[in-house]
């Protein structure tokens, strides 16, 4: 059996990979943005000075104030606290959908890559009519199939990703496979999933980490779009999307309603972008040369 | 080259094979019966068999496929379950208003985002260039439909300079002949229909080329920068080309070759992303029907329109790579 520990080197070599990559002042904004993000999903029920749902028809659309930072909606519900739950939802969706996407498109990349011959073929002709979609039409697709709801919405986006990172691993894991470690575990007669899963994804993962902190951010612009067209998250969700419709019939007289969430979805995407360029960066010989 | 848009042409048959087989697929799994959706719980056993006999729905799936496919070649893809009209027949009305609109919107990207890499890229790293690259970061992160809302409180509500929805205003229409609203006015000879239909687009197609202004921007300003330290360039100062000759002549037109591969893949992106900003501003066009269809559980629309959509998706995309082959010769000899 094998034991691993974080070794004291290891912990040292991660300490300065951090220091580095957090070396550029958008890095540490994007760090900054995606830590709050992270806090405000686990300390929301702490933080948020009312619950999501409550309703209080007396203090219906009320403009931001003291007592109501970012106002009322139509049903006197605190704004603020919504946001602030609203984070929870935006992490369910990245986990789900960026997960998913993830998870299937990097085996399905690893096996056609590896394997080669008609398995790569099938699984990348797959790929390609799937890429052949606009991305926003083939979940609209699998909504209107699945039906609407956050996970089905979730599900569908994670789908639209799936092909992406299957062609990224797929691309890496042909330039591993020919390398001489993975030829001398090869030698020395390691079976087909030990080399795949030991030798030859940790050394194809790194560009599917980058990619995987780039698309969190769109993930939460989609399924927030999704929401938003009345395919994700049905009312009372908090889901930033489901509070945006909601508000956007309110619009013209409450603007506050749809504005925060909104703001709120574009700092989580900048700051996830900011932190998925400076990864791509460190990670990137020729751009860490720029 | 005739060689090269062969193969893509029957690579695009392929494609489409397959976009055409994951529509349908996809329509079939869905949970519960189109017969009993048809016909309501009330239906007797022997009318929701009929039902399903008429529309073959008893016959195995590959036969149903290739009944499907067939009838999307003539354009037949059954009757609308709401409005009862050929499900088409509501793509093709819906068609010319997206593709006004994902085309002003492309103007609109390609009027402001190729000057503003092209200036960025002339002093990289200074106060401009910087401010360009922030303002763009902000585009690509920004969420469309909530700038959308953003942009109809300051232009509609506050500074009232904008109509905040619709193609027109109600009861003015120009009489149909494309069904581009721009175009019709300008066919009617009325100037006045025509700066109203204008007005009207204006918002819907600053909001959807918002994030195709950031991606063109930033493009051209990297091909421009990356354009510049080539030996023709140098070549071209050398032998004393004025600045302004040097950028536009040897600089901007080398640069703007992978920029119009971009520009072409954003049409593509365009008139498929249109349907946040359609259901924003209340604009009948394709993303709006499809989405209407999706919550009426209008399958033969939804179907329809997924085809379409897909279909020029995949067509534009691939009149972008024959014009890429066309003007860069190491493509089509791949």
């Amino acid at each position: 059996m094998t034991v691993t520990a974080v070794t004291p080197t290891a912990r040292a070599a991660w300490t300065k990979g951090a220091t580095k990559l957090l070396r550029r002042p958008t890095a540490r904004l994007g760090a900054g943005i995606v830590a709050i993000f992270l806090l405000l999903t686990v300390l929301a029920p702490l933080l948020a000075p009312y619950s999501p749902f409550d309703q209080d028809f007396a203090a219906a659309l009320q403009p931001p104030s003291a007592a109501h930072p970012f106002g009322t909606d139509q049903y006197g519900r605190d704004v603020l606290s919504r946001v602030m739950y609203g984070t929870r939802i935006a992490l369910l969706s990245i986990l789900v959908a960026d997960g998913f996407g993830l998870v299937v498109g990097t085996l399905l990349g690893l096996i056609a890559g590896f394997y080669g011959k008609w398995v790569d073929s099938t699984v990348m002709r797959i790929v390609d009519v799937l890429l052949a979609f606009p991305y926003l039409l083939l979940a609209l697709i699998i909504v209107a199939a699945l039906g609407p709801g956050l996970l089905n919405s979730m599900i569908a986006i994670g789908v639209v990703y799936t092909p992406q990172y299957a062609r990224l691993i797929r691309g890496q894991v042909l330039s591993v496979k020919t390398t001489e470690f993975v030829l001398a575990a090869q030698a020395i007669g390691a079976n087909r999933a030990r080399i795949m899963l030991r030798h030859i994804l940790p050394n194809s993962f790194t560009p599917v980490l980058v990619m995987g902190t780039l698309s969190a951010g769109t993930v939460v612009v989609e399924t927030a779009g999704l929401s938003f067209l009345g395919m994700g998250s049905q009312p009372p969700s908090p889901d930033w999307g489901a509070v945006l419709a909601e508000g956007q019939g309110y619009f013209l007289t409450a603007w506050w309603i749809a504005t925060f969430p909104g703001l709120a979805i574009f700092a989580v995407v900048i700051g996830f972008n900011l932190l998925g360029d400076a990864l791509r960066d460190h990670f990137d010989p020729r751009r860490r040369k720029e | 080259m005739i060689q090269y848009v062969i193969r893509r042409l029957i690579q695009l048959i392929f494609v489409l094979i397959g976009v055409s087989l994951v529509i349908f697929l996809t329509m079939h799994v869905l949970p519960g019966d189109v017969a009993t959706m048809l016909l309501g719980d009330r239906a007797t056993n022997l009318q929701l068999e009929n039902l399903r006999r008429q529309l073959g729905l008893d016959q195995p799936i590959y036969i149903q496929y290739l009944r499907f496919a067939i009838g999307a070649i003539q354009g037949d893809f059954g009757l609308s379950l709401r409005s009862n009209r050929p499900a088409f027949d509501d793509v093709w009305t819906a068609f010319p208003v997206t593709i006004q609109l994902s085309l002003a919107a492309l103007a609109f990207a390609i009027a402001v985002g190729v000057p503003l890499g092209v200036v960025a890229a002339l002093r990289p790293l200074s106060r401009f260039d910087n401010i360009v690259m922030t303002v763009t970061l902000f585009g690509v992160s920004m969420p469309i439909f909530w700038y959308g809302l953003m942009m109809i409180l300051v232009f509609g509500a506050f500074l009232d300079w904008l109509p905040i929805g619709g193609l027109m205003p109600i009861g003015v229409e120009p009489p149909r002949v494309t069904g581009m609203s721009v175009v019709d006015s300008i066919i009617a000879g009325d100037w006045n229909l025509v700066i109203t239909s204008l007005r009207h687009l204006v918002l819907p197609a600053c909001t959807l080329g918002t994030i195709p202004v950031a991606i063109i921007t930033r493009i051209t300003r990297s091909e421009m920068l990356s354009m510049r330290s080539h030996d023709h360039v140098r070549t071209a100062r050398a032998k004393g080309l004025p600045e302004w000759r040097v950028v536009l002549k040897h600089v901007l037109r080398n640069a703007l070759i992978p920029v119009v591969t971009v520009i072409g893949l954003q049409l593509g992106l365009l008139l498929s992303g249109a349907v946040l900003t359609e259901t924003i501003f209340s604009l009948p066009g394709l993303g709006r029907l499809m989405i209407n269809a999706i919550l009426a559980r209008d399958y033969p629309v939804v179907q329809a329109a997924a085809l379409f959509t897909a279909f020029l998706f995949v067509v534009v995309n691939l009149f972008v790579d024959l014009s890429y082959a066309w003007l860069d010769p190491r493509i089509r000899y791949r």
